[in-house]
């Protein structure tokens, strides 16, 4: 369903492990992966997920502070957004 | 499918430029809750509001949640209380009684603001609505939260000049009154002319009688979004500057338009209007005065300032109207002192005056805005400047609305500090010179010729 699309960004320093990390938590927990693209710019890193919820468990709020905490234990900010935010502001 | 770099502008415009809505306000109709028993009355307009916008808040931090956009305030709007409470009210004591009840009720549910503690009488005042006027010092010495606007002009029927005079005076009451705090109550009131019935900004937000028993207005905001961007357009043409600031007005509007919608769907409260409007905020980056330094001007108030705040305030409405196909309420640039650290530089630097304020008013959505004067200007002289600034709303069939806070105790070059998003000003001089006997004559300016439409 259209609605479920979310996008997780991770920003922060590069280290090992991040997308690892970051796919393990959404693979436990039944979020599939659309998209995926990623640039490092010095030095830092910079990813962005398009992933659908629909057939996770968790409620969508549960899901973003799992992943903030998934962002600090790695070091990294991680945010979850529903995607409408970016397609009413960038699409007409 | 959305890309990485689009995902990048948007939470860059969020995270470092100051990106967010800045108000969804419900506006509640209370004319179902008139009653000629006073408490009966308190009491049907406290269940009223606490029942309707109980979920306000909560639904506003969801949708925080979902989108990781900021909404900076919850606020309501309620029908102007001068006529809900025109059946029980017999003084300006029994007034206060509801904008208690207006206060007790915002704490109850959360919000930041109330607004709607309003008297429309742009032609004439019953008695309830002079009562009310006259209970505005009360009321916002003794609430928190409760905001005031009266509506004492318009295109269509003139300038109500004997509610002029009066709002004269009660400013001054209401400084008196709140003199402890700096004469705080004087932020929470203004004055208009051509009011909306759907403004969703305070202190002037109230839920007119043309409106549905229930509905969401949302205020969007971003100057740092239109200051960034036309960074990167220094020494282009106009052509570049107003297709940048359409743009990036769109872009904002858009974001403002889903959280109406969305807040709208969670509350079952159907969704009013969006608000266009650019509201700058005391922290850095978050100026329309800095805009207009960006397009070309040393300081906010040097020659160009009215031609430039022109552009930018019908370019932000344009790029819009594409964005959002209800937009109402005030929709362009707010050009407040205190609450925009650009201006408050401004005036500082000696670069913006009382009087250039004015000019700008012609061309910005509302008008003189959160203005400090010194503590001993007379009441008359107050009800001079509100006379200007209707005039100029009348004659250009605009809204325009005059909020300034005569500040007890101080005088012209001192500061005064009233916290949060009102910020702080620098008290700005004002011209001495005696209108005494204009504001003192009775009755209305008439209606101009051009408001014969018919």
């Amino acid at each position: 369903m259209e609605k479920n699309k979310v996008i997780i960004t991770v920003l922060g320093k590069d280290t090992v492990g991040i997308i690892a990390k970051v796919c393990t938590y959404l693979a436990e927990n039944e979020i599939n992966i659309l998209d995926i693209s990623q640039t490092i710019v010095s030095g830092y890193f910079n990813m962005m997920m398009i992933a659908d919820l629909s057939s996770s468990a968790k409620e969508f709020s549960v899901i973003s502070s799992d992943l903030e905490e998934v962002g600090k234990e790695l070091g990294v900010s991680v945010k979850c957004q529903r995607e409408e935010i970016f397609e009413r502001m960038h699409r007409i | 499918m959305i890309t990485n770099w689009e995902v990048i502008e948007t939470n860059h415009m969020i995270e470092k430029e100051n990106l967010d809505v800045r108000t969804i306000t419900i506006g509640i109709s209370l004319l179902d809750c008139i009653d000629s028993d006073l408490d009966k009355l308190n009491e049907k307009i406290y269940n009223k509001i606490t029942t309707v916008a109980k979920d306000l808040v909560k639904t506003g931090q969801e949708i925080e949640k979902d989108y990781c956009i900021p909404i900076v305030n919850k606020r309501i709007s309620v029908t102007p209380i001068a006529l809900v409470g025109s059946a029980a009210c017999k003084s300006p004591e029994d007034f206060v009684t509801i904008a208690e009840t207006l206060d007790r009720a915002a704490h109850t549910v959360g919000v930041n603001f109330i607004g709607g503690y309003s008297a429309l009488v742009s032609k004439g005042m019953t008695p309830a609505e002079e009562n009310l006027i006259r209970s505005i010092p009360q009321a916002l010495a003794t609430t928190e939260l409760v905001c005031s606007s009266v509506n004492v002009g318009s295109t269509k029927t003139g300038i109500n000049m004997d509610a002029v005079r009066l709002i004269g005076e009660m400013i001054k009451e209401t400084a008196e009154l709140t003199k402890e705090n700096d004469s705080l109550g004087c932020a929470k009131f203004v004055v208009f002319c051509n009011a909306p019935d759907d403004n969703p900004f305070m202190a002037g937000a109230f839920h007119g009688v043309t409106e549905a028993d229930a509905v969401i207005n949302v205020g969007v905001s971003g100057p740092g979004v239109v200051k960034t961007a036309l960074e990167k357009v220094r020494g282009e043409s106009f052509e570049v500057l107003c297709e940048t600031i359409k743009k990036t007005a769109f872009k904002v509007t858009r974001v403002g338009q889903l959280v109406a919608k969305e807040a709208s769907k969670k509350l079952g409260i159907p969704f009013g209007i969006i608000d266009l409007s650019l509201a700058p905020t005391p922290a850095v980056g978050d100026s329309v005065a800095d805009i207009l330094c960006e397009i070309g001007l040393e300081y906010a108030g040097a020659p160009g300032t009215t031609a430039a705040l022109a552009l930018l305030n019908d370019q932000v409405k344009k790029g819009g109207i594409m964005a959002s196909s209800y937009v109402g309420g005030l929709s362009g640039a707010f050009i407040p002192v205190s609450e925009d650290q650009g201006m408050i530089d401004a005036v500082v630097a000696g670069a913006l005056t009382l009087e250039k304020l004015e000019a700008m008013t012609c061309v910005c959505s509302v008008g003189l805005d959160m203005i400090a004067i010194p503590g001993d200007t007379k009441a008359t002289t107050i009800s001079g400047i509100i006379a200007d600034e209707m005039a100029i709303g009348m004659i250009n069939q605009k809204t325009t609305a005059v909020r300034v806070i005569p500040v007890i105790g101080k005088g012209v070059g001192e500061v005064v500090e009233f916290g949060g998003l009102l910020g702080y000003a620098p008290i700005m001089p004002v011209n001495s010179f005696s209108c005494d006997d204009f504001i003192n004559r009775k009755g209305r300016i008439p209606a101009p010729v051009h408001s014969f439409k018919n």
